[in-house]
């Protein structure tokens, strides 16, 4: 018996490992950045857009407005296709078809990011370039190559959230005489309402934090953008270029860029799972 | 005026279908075009030489070392934690708020981004600790990756297993730890050998964490305390600096290749799993 106490201690002391973790990356990244942001003040810090690190200079709206821009440019493109796919696989395909499609597009989430950033620049930026001008590095590029990488997000939690509506629903839907669209659209999608939420910010967070493929194909200006052809530099791509050669005040700087990275992060992760559990 | 709904459904019907033909299209666009232009490049050679002249010649030998050492070390630290986790939360607990700090816990750390991970590790690991940039503290952060993935994926396999399997023991006079140990962990291994195949997919693609933990060095490691490109990161930078496009069309088929590869044996052993219990 004794035995069994001192397991049971011991699987929860690693259990407590991803909480523990979580705390630490917390504590160390505010640990960092906080002095900066001390340093400046909060409204110089987050309201400027002036970055010139090595000339003391350390604003970063433009890096925060580029950021927000991409990430609603990836859900403007991801959300529709990846909500018409969870809508096919779950409510119209053939169980044969879905049992094979829906892991095969999973997979789109095993391709790692470097490799979206490249096919991006070889692909996507020209076209842009040459089609709708500018240097074709761009916010729009950004936010094309993100909306296909959250779609694998996008889709698998939608497809959960569909397929936990009770059948019940359809069946009463279509004994009014509804079609299957009409039972689709009015009934299905609405109960399935709070999870497509879900999918929807968790897309977000993954496309605000996305790194490598923003890197290579959104140009990393620094300036707020005033058209989808301008490139940008997001949050991330900012913390990337940088902390290989930052030092000193500049490097806090970067950790505090961190900062407000990971906060809207976790206002994100607590906005989805707040509403999973009042489900 | 309003248009016939069977119309409307047909309309829809098309609309929604050529959407989800177009992501599969992106799918297959990705996989073949990196095929097509990263195999030719991969031979003998390309995997069993080294880098000459900073990745313009030469294969790739040292990074494909380099990317085996820190996944190897990801998984070998994340393993007996997220197994761990996994056990506690479904054998060892009723549902309350411990339970729900650690579910918490985890979902948090799947949604931060590996940036901040590589903030985190390069401030820990490499600076604070002294690691510099090393497999070890490349290992270490992966680790923290990869853990949520490992628990979610035990977490369901575990669950997976009957309940009748462990009355079973329990009647038998087993312990709670061996029914753990002798029936519930084997009956879940396919689901959890999944987590950790899912987990070995993550750490190969990874580039974030690993470029400000591990660095770029490309000297085959040999010793934990070394800096070690791995194969992603060496991509990276030969598709960034424009050193090789040859060399970076192989080694992303051969990454690329290697994770889908993962993925879908990953995928199949889930499924073999669920199918047996359900």
């Amino acid at each position: 018996m004794k035995k069994e106490l001192y397991i049971e201690r011991v699987l929860l002391f690693l259990a407590l490992s991803s909480i523990g973790s979580l705390v630490t990356i917390t504590v160390f990244i505010f640990w960092e950045g906080i002095p900066l942001i001390a340093y400046t003040g909060l409204k110089n810090f987050l309201l400027s857009s002036h970055w010139a690190p090595t000339r003391g200079h350390f604003g970063i709206l433009a890096m925060i407005i580029s950021s927000v821009l991409v990430t609603i440019g990836a859900l403007v493109l991801g959300v529709p296709l990846g909500l018409a796919c969870a809508i096919t696989l779950a409510e119209f395909a053939p169980e044969r078809v879905k049992t094979l499609l829906k892991p095969t597009l999973e997979l789109l989430a095993g391709i790692p990011s470097v490799v979206y950033g490249f096919l991006g620049v070889i692909w996507l930026v020209p076209l842009i370039r040459d089609y709708l001008g500018g240097p074709g590095l761009s916010l729009l590029a950004g936010s094309v190559i993100l909306g296909i990488m959250i779609l694998p997000t996008v889709i698998s939690i939608s497809i959960d959230a569909l397929s936990a509506v009770p059948d019940l629903y359809r069946d009463g839907s279509i004994a009014l005489g509804a079609t299957n669209w009409q039972t689709v659209h009015r009934v299905v999608l609405p109960a399935a309402g709070s999870g497509i939420v879900t999918a929807i910010i968790l897309g977000m967070g993954r496309a605000i934090g996305e790194t490598m493929a923003i890197i290579m194909v959104a140009g990393n200006a620094l300036k707020i953008p005033t058209s989808i052809l301008d490139p940008v530099r997001t949050l991330t791509a900012n913390i990337a270029l940088e902390l290989g050669y930052a030092s000193g005040r500049h490097r806090e700087a970067l950790f505090a860029t961190g900062i407000v990275l990971f906060i809207i992060i976790m206002i994100l992760n607590l906005a989805a799972s707040a509403i999973t559990r009042r489900r | 005026m309003r248009l016939d709904p069977r119309l409307s459904q047909v309309f829809m019907k098309i609309l929604l279908w050529t959407f989800t033909g177009f992501t599969l299209f992106i799918l297959i666009f990705i996989i073949v075009n990196i095929s097509i232009k990263g195999l030719p490049q991969v031979t003998p050679t390309f995997l069993l030489q080294d880098p000459l002249d900073m990745g313009r010649h030469g294969g790739i030998f040292s990074t494909i070392v380099a990317t085996v050492y820190v996944t190897v070390l990801a998984i070998l630290l994340a393993s007996p934690l997220g197994v761990g986790s996994a056990i506690y939360l479904t054998e060892y607990t009723r549902e309350g708020w411990v339970t729900r700090l650690i579910r918490f816990g985890a979902e948090c750390l799947a949604g931060v981004p590996s940036i901040i991970l590589g903030l985190f590790g390069f401030v820990l690991f490499v600076m604070k600790l002294g690691f510099g940039w090393s497999i070890l503290s490349g290992g270490l952060t992966l680790a923290i990756m990869v853990l949520p993935i490992i628990i979610r994926t035990s977490e369901e396999a575990i669950k997976a297993v009957p309940q009748e399997y462990r009355q079973v023991c329990y009647s038998l006079g087993l312990s709670k730890w061996q029914t753990i140990t002798r029936i519930v962990l084997p009956s879940a291994l396919p689901g959890i050998s999944t987590g950790i195949m899912l987990s070995v997919g993550r750490s190969l693609g990874e580039t974030a964490v690993l470029l400000f933990t591990a660095g770029a060095a490309l000297r085959t490691p040999t010793s934990l305390f070394d800096s070690g490109r791995t194969m992603a990161v060496h991509f990276y930078i030969l598709a960034r600096e424009g050193i090789s496009m040859p060399n970076a069309y192989g080694t992303a088929a051969i990454l690329m290749i290697s994770i889908l590869l993962i993925n879908i044996v990953a995928y199949s052993l889930m499924q073999h799993l669920m199918k047996r219990y359900s």
